[in-house]
């Protein structure tokens, strides 16, 4: 194959994959999209090889690593349950960071395979393009590490701040940068080593300090940084599928942190900087509640939905946490038999990652047109009679809209209150992430449904 | 006489197309080798062949930064138009053609020992073909779980 056939290739699948996002402006065209994405890693896989042929035991390991990648990959597709896509995500993008590490190790020892001179003579140029990508690389992975521990539970999702951590991260930055230069200049392989392991180090740091609740823009974030890291690959190799790709995903990736950090009205700065969601908790722990809430049986709210002509769902996190998206639907399918007018409404950051409910609510084959935006349902609360609020919290508090004092004062919410009833569902009366009293608590038509999501709907399900 | 100066004239014109075709032969010759180049290594040939038409003023890196810049924008107006429904699975195909690192992983596996270098070349082959591995896990994991996911978004009945 000549090199201009396969430049015409890599093109292809380049414009390939940005079909492939293209199809997700809608679910009618997302499984064409999702297709022509596979296709395009096909052309390019084989452009590959067919560019260049590698040698016989080559053969045997690339056989073998798609064998035993595609074989674990295909697996955990498979066997995942939806409510773990989160921490699968961020654990698919720490693959990608390492992987951008050891292709810029490869290139750095082989660098006569990627066409960019011989090992003491590779181009400047193509050193500094490598180990930015080396850098942004090892930055993703252990940082999407870290997200994965603290999504999956297995590392506490509350801030960890190290005293002096943005003095160490400045320190550890511009020692990164000097380093890539003296790689530029040198090609010294310990040099490049360094630059791995401060950049491993740096990611970690990073994400640490960031709580759960802000896990929605951390791991976009990392969804940018491993196109970005893919991109600075591209360049070395000077392969247009790859440069078009770091592209595509790391826009994709910077325009999702930006609607998350829109959702929770924060900026990007300081949701970097962590620490949100720790001390402030623990001061608003201090004052105990004293106002009288009311409470209600699974007995009131399955007649109070029944007898209502319009029913708007509102589902958060510990809907997601409690595994209640199957019985929702079926007490959806109840009202609906019932004449009921069912709705759902989805706040953008609700859950931990973007659109985390509206995946758990297709697997529960609820319609995805009955679920809809905020901004497309906002106005229909005031004409609701329930609000079946399950799961959800900050999103809902009105002082995001009406209290200047309030620390989440300009979020976007659900106007949930202008229902004519909001019920609750609730553990107890503890706070959200952001650690403030929901003032929807309070209020003369609110109705608080105490018990876990999944077990009260069932409840209310049979009570119907 | 006149016709002598018409012959001086045709021997000119004669002259500067030689020189002309000497030229072109020139530039298809740069051209051939940069191919060539580009072909000894990895695929360069669009920066290459734009590089020898520009008369080697213009260097390659230019245009994938070009390359670069636009899919940017693409990446723009495209993500801004994926409705807000499909986020997640927005991020499980970003991530699986983000794998495409998985040509860098190929060619560090594919590459033959150079006199003098085994050693390093091992060391290629080592970090390409767990490179090879974790990009497959992405590649195989990304659209087989975004294609789960797409397959339950239904209409309603």
């Amino acid at each position: 194959m000549t090199a201009n056939i396969a430049a015409f290739l890599y093109l292809v699948s380049g414009v390939l994959f940005i079909l492939a996002l293209r199809g997700l402006s809608h679910p009618t065209t997302s499984r064409q999209g999702n297709f022509f994405g596979m296709i395009g890693m096909a052309i390019a896989i084989l452009t590959t090889l067919g560019l260049a042929v590698p040698s016989g035991s080559g053969w045997v390991l690339i056989v073998l690593g798609l064998a035993i990648g595609g074989g674990i990959g295909a697996y955990i597709a498979r066997s995942i349950p939806m409510t773990a896509m989160p921490q699968l995500v961020a654990a698919f993008h720490s693959l990608v960071g390492l992987a951008a590490v050891l292709v810029a190790a490869g290139a750095i020892y082989a660098p006569e395979a990627f066409g960019i001179g011989e090992v003491g003579s590779i181009h400047a140029q193509a050193l500094i393009e490598s180990s930015l990508g080396v850098a942004i690389g090892a930055i993703t992975f252990t940082g999407s590490v870290i997200a994965f521990l603290k999504l999956d539970g297995r590392m506490s999702g509350k801030p960890i701040l190290l005293p002096g951590r943005h003095v160490i991260n400045i320190a550890l930055a511009a020692a990164i940068v000097i380093l890539i230069v003296a790689l530029a200049m040198t090609e010294s392989h310990t040099v490049f080593w360094l630059i791995v392991i401060l950049s491993l180090v740096f990611g970690g740091l990073l994400i640490v300090p960031i709580g759960g609740a802000d896990m929605p823009v951390v791991i976009s974030m990392l969804n940018s940084y491993s196109g970005w890291a893919a991109a600075g690959i591209g360049f070395t190799l000077g392969n247009m599928a790859l440069i078009i790709t770091g592209a595509l995903v790391g826009s994709s990736g910077a325009i999702l942190s930006y609607i998350m950090c829109k959702g929770m009205n924060r900026s990007f700065v300081s949701v970097i900087l962590g620490g949100f969601g720790g001390e402030t908790a623990a001061a608003a722990g201090g004052g105990v509640e004293e106002r009288p809430v009311k409470q209600g049986a699974a007995e009131d709210a399955a007649y109070l939905m029944k007898n209502a002509s319009k029913v708007i769902i509102v589902p958060g996190y510990g809907m997601a946490v409690a595994q209640a998206q199957h019985a929702l639907r079926e007490m959806a399918d109840k009202l609906k038999a019932e004449g009921v007018e069912v709705k759902y409404a989805i706040h953008p950051v609700a859950g931990r990652m973007p659109g985390h409910m509206n995946v758990l609510l297709a697997e529960a084959n609820v319609p995805y047109d009955e679920v809809f935006e905020l901004e497309d349902i906002n106005s229909e609360f005031a004409q609701a009679d329930v609000a079946y609020v399950i799961g959800a919290n900050d999103v809902t508090n009105p002082a995001a809209r009406d209290d200047p004092t309030s620390p989440i004062f300009g979020m976007p919410i659900l106007d949930v209150d202008k229902a004519k009833t909001v019920l609750f569902v609730k553990r107890g009366m503890g706070s959200g992430y952001a650690g403030i009293q929901n003032e929807l608590f309070f209020l003369d038509q609110t109705m608080m449904l105490f018990g876990d999501a999944k077990k009260m709907t069932e409840q209310i399900v049979k009570a119907m | 006489m006149a016709s002598e100066m018409a012959l001086e004239k045709a021997r000119a014109a004669a002259d500067a197309a030689e020189a002309a075709a000497e030229a072109a032969r020139a530039a298809a010759d740069a051209a051939q080798t940069y191919a060539d180049q580009a072909a000894s290594g990895a695929a360069d040939a669009a920066g290459a062949i734009a590089h020898a038409a520009s008369g080697g003023a213009i260097d390659p890196f230019v245009f994938r930064l070009a390359v670069f810049v636009l899919a940017i924008f693409v990446g723009y107006y495209v993500v801004w138009s994926v409705t807000p429904a499909l986020h997640t699975p927005l991020m499980s195909v970003t991530n699986a053609i983000s794998s495409v690192i998985v040509v860098g992983a190929l060619l560090a596996v594919g590459v033959d020992a150079v006199a003098g270098q085994e050693a390093n070349t091992a060391w290629a082959h080592g970090f390409g073909f767990v490179a090879l591995i974790l990009a497959s896990v992405n590649i195989f994991g990304g659209f087989l779980v975004t294609s789960r996911m797409l397959a339950m978004y239904k209409k309603k009945s």
